[in-house]
């Protein structure tokens, strides 16, 4: 399969990006691992006139630590958030999501910030964001502006980023002591899209029970799901079999799933809850070990 | 119709090429260069038949454009076997009859030879990790699972 013709543009910095986006507006697509935009061109269920390639402009491939929040620059590969020893020490829910993306082939090419600026509900570090309480750094003409996570996705597909914006940057605040995430996915073969997702962020106070809980569902309607009942259902409660278990019925009825050959909306539905029941574990667990 | 000027290393020879915008990087191996040894399979990103590495990282070629490999270093099947002396990984699916139909190999061995680059001695586990994006219709996987095993086994023996 070959794409529609396009042309192809190489910028060397963010400005000359930015410039070839506002130049081309809606004719213009940012390449970056092309993992999601190549597969759609060359089934032509999309096209551009344009393609602006930001794989050639520096700076977009940190992971760092800084001014209390995990910064991951646009442009990191899945396979570095994968491998990244920084990540599985201190945000093992971010290393989870990473190591079910796609394939390890995929994950070589394919970038955070593709990711979340396609805006597809059914990619897997919405849901994650959405449960870290992360915010995007959007650059365009006239700088860099921040749109918190559960701001940012605004339809199927669609996204608060401009025409001429570019996804630089996610920021993760620092998770206080005693918290832990996890993310867990169903899928029906490596590579698949997930049937249903569940990404949890939990922080524990001193006498055990939840003082922070973030949950977020992936493919479970046509944006990503911010589970809100079932967070702040938790908040304050000692995380028993009980309560995670009432929190999971809580995020299930927040989900609006579609049927596909993944399955009905009452599968999806109860995949839903039990994939945040066992997320939440496993994010208590880690939570109080750390 | 837009065109490139491309540079690209290719098994250690540089080669300067005028390609389309669209022209995909599988295409430009097979069709430009002449390099049949990358397949073509499903050509949807799934089966992994098309894996070449790029900088040294296993990708899908069928889903990477001629023009971003541009100044950057790729190599194919053909680029395994130096001086008339089989790769280990090659070696390793000879040994242990590591294919059927052939059809995913190269995708296969080149999976296969960058898991070795980075991790000597990998488990069961980690190979059949690392292959989890090359599919074998033939479902012969025990045997490719052998075949780079015994390639981990006489790399580290050379």
């Amino acid at each position: 399969m070959i794409p529609a013709s396009f042309d192809y543009h190489s910028p060397k910095t963010l400005a000359e990006a930015i410039g070839l986006l506002s130049k081309y507006r809606d004719d213009a697509k940012v390449l970056s691992g092309g993992q999601s935009l190549l597969p759609l061109l060359k089934l032509r269920l999309g096209s551009a006139g344009h393609l602006v390639d930001i794989g050639r402009i520096p700076g977009l491939e940190d992971i760092q630590e800084k001014d209390g929040f995990l910064k991951i620059g646009g442009r990191v590969r899945e396979s570095e958030i994968e491998h990244s020893d920084l990540v599985r020490r201190r945000y093992p829910i971010l290393a989870d999501t990473a190591a079910v993306i796609a394939d390890p082939l995929v994950r070589n090419l394919a970038t955070i910030g593709g990711n979340l600026a396609h805006g597809d509900p059914a990619n897997d570090h919405p849901a994650t964001m959405l449960a870290l309480g992360a915010t995007v750094v959007a650059t365009g003409p006239k700088g860099e502006r921040t749109i918190p996570i559960e701001k940012f996705f605004t339809g199927l597909f669609e996204t608060a980023l401009e025409r001429d914006e570019i996804l630089t940057e996610i920021r993760i605040p620092v998770p206080p002591p005693k918290s832990g995430g996890a993310y867990v996915k169903l899928e029906r073969k490596v590579g698949d899209f997930a049937t249903a997702g569940a990404a949890a962020q939990v922080t524990l106070g001193s006498a055990g029970e939840v003082v922070r809980a973030g949950i977020g569902l992936t493919n479970a309607a046509l944006t990503p799901v911010k589970a809100t009942d079932a967070e702040k259902f938790l908040q304050g409660k000692k995380p028993d079999d009980a309560t995670i278990a009432e929190a999971a019925k809580r995020a299930a009825a927040a989900t609006d799933p579609s049927p596909d050959r993944r399955g009905t909306v009452e599968y999806k539905t109860e995949m839903a809850r039990v994939l945040t029941t066992r997320a939440l574990k496993r994010a208590v667990t880690r939570a109080q070990g750390a | 119709m837009a065109r490139h000027q491309i540079r690209v290393t290719v098994n250690g020879t540089l080669h300067e090429s005028d390609v389309e915008s669209r022209l995909l990087l599988v295409h430009y191996l097979r069709e430009m260069l002449r390099l049949t040894g990358t397949h073509i399979g499903c050509d949807t990103t799934h089966c992994g038949a098309c894996t070449v590495l790029l900088d040294g990282r296993p990708v899908k070629s069928c889903t990477v454009l001629a023009v971003q490999a541009d100044g950057r270093d790729v190599m194919t099947v053909e680029g395994l076997e130096k001086d008339g002396k089989l790769d280990p990984i090659q070696e390793g699916f000879f040994q242990e009859h590591g294919l059927q139909c052939g059809y995913c190999t190269p995708g296969m061995m080149m999976t296969g030879h960058a898991l070795l680059k980075e991790n000597a001695s990998p488990s069961e586990a980690e190979i059949r990790q690392a292959i989890s994006g090359n599919l074998c219709r033939c479902t012969g996987y025990v045997n490719i699972v052998k075949a780079v095993q015994h390639a981990a086994t006489a790399a580290r023996a050379r």
